[in-house]
């Protein structure tokens, strides 16, 4: 059953150099228990929709419409009061740099007993036993200790292990983790998305999980939203879209993996720069970038929006070129990653 | 922790030194001769000589000095054989113009420094905050921009200028106030604060300008902190975000300058006293300075360094209690 469910989210800021579109046509779904992972670069809205969805866009300038519907709940105008008292208790979020994330004043006891007290009427004491039973489900050792830890006093994969048990401290149905092992060395990635992996099991939570690492991907999601320049390119179920991606970005993404299977070494980029949210190129965002487009498209890639399509059970890609020559396309720069041709 | 304070207390106590003997030799270097000082009109050279003699004022620098510091931990015997006078530690001095020992002058006009400075830094420091933090919540739009411009307004006027203005108007003009007359507030407490509001809102007009800046951009600093974001996420109310998170974080400079402020009013708010006739350190120490009263000038000098240092030490010891990574290092 759909839990959370963003229709046409469109989110933009005013600014000193004019209306940054930063979020255009969002749509998807998720249900309880499921991971969806949300990918793409630096800019593309990624982390601009998560924090939509968590009602975190506060100041003046900002413009949000569309819907976002959490357990029944339409979050998009909703009041200050409602997603305060939403924030931290039914949705929760962690961030990208753990040591930035945690108040480098207060005892970690105190920041995860916060959390608690924010949005149930327990005692300090109380609140108090919670965050210790959270430091010990999240594996942190010597929890009766480090709770009168700051954060400076922990290394980087604790932190975010602490990060995690203040999100889910209130059993929170819906989890946003953006990009939560960026910052992270890469044994202690794998911990933490293991930890993800086992609470998400046992809490049953929906997880939105943001990072640009289809590696990570791969382990964790169910479903796949590729976006680029404020817009979804491309949405599959995981297999899917590792095995048979339509839309060339969404390739050249895959191509730029390093894998260990590949026969040859070299790694292909996207060339270019992902577009300005300011002043987005015409007809597809991604045109300028493509290495797909071919003299038959040229056109309409220039010219003409394409829209997200199904291609096939809920396979959706914005692409104007037909089912043959997106194969075509992606089997030949795959291949070459595959054989170093 | 402990071994840290103590050496930042003798680091004081060194700087204290120094300042003392910078304040002798300059005075030394002026052309004033203070034995002559020391008789009024009808005056002679064997006069001269005598209080010369009597004060130690023949003897080499150093000896003058090592007696001076000497006088404060164990007082002091000014001049010998049946015309002798004794000044008891802590000695900081006698002074030849006021016919007076100087530790007694020096503690009838540091309580009314102190009332002036807290009272004073009690409301620029509070309101400063607040006004701070309001307009740093209301960024770009007019009240802020008020705020701001208000504070401009305090900051760029001397307080020479806003304490003549407070005097003209309201004491003179409207005489919503009698004129100035300072008593204890043990005394008299209505004419205590009818003497002191004026002083108190000139100092805090002043001062309270840069808090305002100084409180507003430091939580604008803090408001695009991660932890900021965490504060908000966790559903934390605005409030709270605001005074427990971004207030606390944003805290250090502040505490540094109010600490720094409030000791070098201490020292004496020289103008402000001079303007509504309150007999307070700073007011002594423009007497002195006119007099060339050395004796006078060196302790003010020294009370006034002193506050400086403590506060230092002070402001030191509350970052470590702001900010717990302060106290590993």
């Amino acid at each position: 059953m759909t839990f959370l469910s963003v229709k046409d989210l469109q989110v933009s800021f005013q600014t000193e150099d004019g209306v940054v579109h930063a979020v255009d046509g969002v749509t998807f779904d998720l249900e309880k228990g499921k991971t969806l992972a949300i990918v793409g670069e630096s800019g593309s809205g990624k982390s601009v929709t998560a924090q939509a969805i968590m009602g975190l866009h506060t100041g003046r300038g900002v413009k949000i419409s569309g819907e976002i519907n959490l357990g029944g709940m339409d979050l998009v105008g909703a009041s200050d009061s409602t997603l305060r008292s939403m924030r931290g208790n039914s949705m929760a979020m962690i961030f990208q740099d753990p040591f930035a994330s945690l108040h480098p004043f207060y005892r970690i006891g105190n920041q995860l007993a916060e959390a608690v007290t924010a949005h149930r009427k327990v005692s300090k004491k109380e609140a108090r036993a919670e965050a210790l039973r959270m430091l010990i489900k999240v594996g942190i050792p010597n929890p009766d200790q480090r709770i009168d830890d700051y954060p400076h006093q922990l290394s980087g994969g604790m932190r975010q292990r602490v990060m995690i048990a203040m999100a889910l401290i209130n059993g929170p149905e819906l989890l946003i983790a953006d990009e939560p092992t960026t910052a992270l060395d890469v044994t202690v990635q794998a911990q933490i998305l293991e930890l993800l992996s086992e609470l998400q099991a046992e809490f049953n939570t929906a997880i939105i999980l943001i990072t640009h690492d289809l590696g990570i991907v791969a382990d964790m999601a169910d479903e796949i939203v590729v976006m680029y320049g404020g817009r979804i390119v491309e949405r599959a179920g995981l297999h899917e879209l590792f095995y048979q991606p339509q839309m060339p970005y969404t390739v050249g993404l895959l191509a730029s993996v390093p894998r260990l299977d590949s026969a040859g070494n070299r790694l292909l980029s996207i060339g270019g720069q992902p577009p300005s949210l300011i002043s987005l190129p015409s007809g597809c965002v991604f045109h300028p970038r493509c290495a797909a487009m071919n003299a038959g498209s040229e056109e309409r890639c220039k010219g003409e929006r394409p829209d997200l399509r199904d291609v096939g059970e809920g396979h959706m890609v914005r692409c104007h070129l037909d089912d043959e020559e997106r194969t075509a396309f992606a089997t030949k720069r795959l291949a070459e990653v595959f054989t170093g041709e | 922790m402990t071994a840290y304070v103590i050496r930042r207390i003798l680091t004081g106590v060194v700087i204290l030194i120094l300042l003392s003997m910078v304040v002798f030799l300059v005075f030394n270097a002026l052309p004033a001769d203070p034995a002559a000082l020391t008789c009024g009109k009808s005056c002679n050279p064997q006069v001269i000589e005598a209080n010369r003699i009597r004060l130690g004022l023949d003897q080499p620098l150093y000896i003058q000095y090592w007696e001076f510091v000497r006088a404060i931990f164990v007082g002091r015997t000014y001049g010998s054989g049946t015309a002798t006078f004794q000044c008891n530690a802590p000695c900081l001095g006698y002074s030849f113009r006021k016919g007076e020992e100087v530790t007694p002058l020096i503690l009838k006009a540091l309580p009314v420094t102190l009332w002036l400075s807290f009272g004073a830094f009690l409301l620029w420091l509070i309101p400063g905050v607040l006004l701070g933090i309001y307009a740093s919540r209301r960024r770009g739009r007019w009240q802020e921009r008020s705020v701001l411009g208000a504070a401009l307004v305090g900051y760029s006027f001397p307080s020479f200028f806003i304490g003549l203005l407070l005097l003209f108007f309201v004491v003179i003009r409207w005489q919503w106030l009698p004129y100035p007359n300072y008593v204890s507030p043990f005394e008299d407490p209505v004419q205590f604060l009818q003497t002191m509001v004026l002083p108190w809102i000139t100092l805090a007009l002043v001062y309270m300008a840069f808090y305002i800046r100084l409180t507003r951009n430091q939580l604008l600093e803090t408001y695009s902190e991660d932890y900021i974001r965490t504060a908000r996420a966790k559903g934390l109310k605005e409030g709270t975000v605001i005074r427990k998170h971004a207030l606390r974080a944003g805290l250090t400079p502040i505490v540094t300058a109010a600490g720094l402020d409030l000791a070098g009013l201490l020292g004496g708010a020289i103008i402000t006293e001079s303007i509504f006739s309150l007999p307070g350190v700073g007011r002594l120490a423009v007497e002195a300075v006119v007099d060339a009263d050395l004796a006078i000038i060196t302790a003010t000098v020294l009370i006034a360094g002193t506050f400086i240092v403590i506060a230092n030490i002070v402001v030191d010891l509350l970052y470590a209690v702001i900010d717990p990574r302060v106290r590993l290092s």
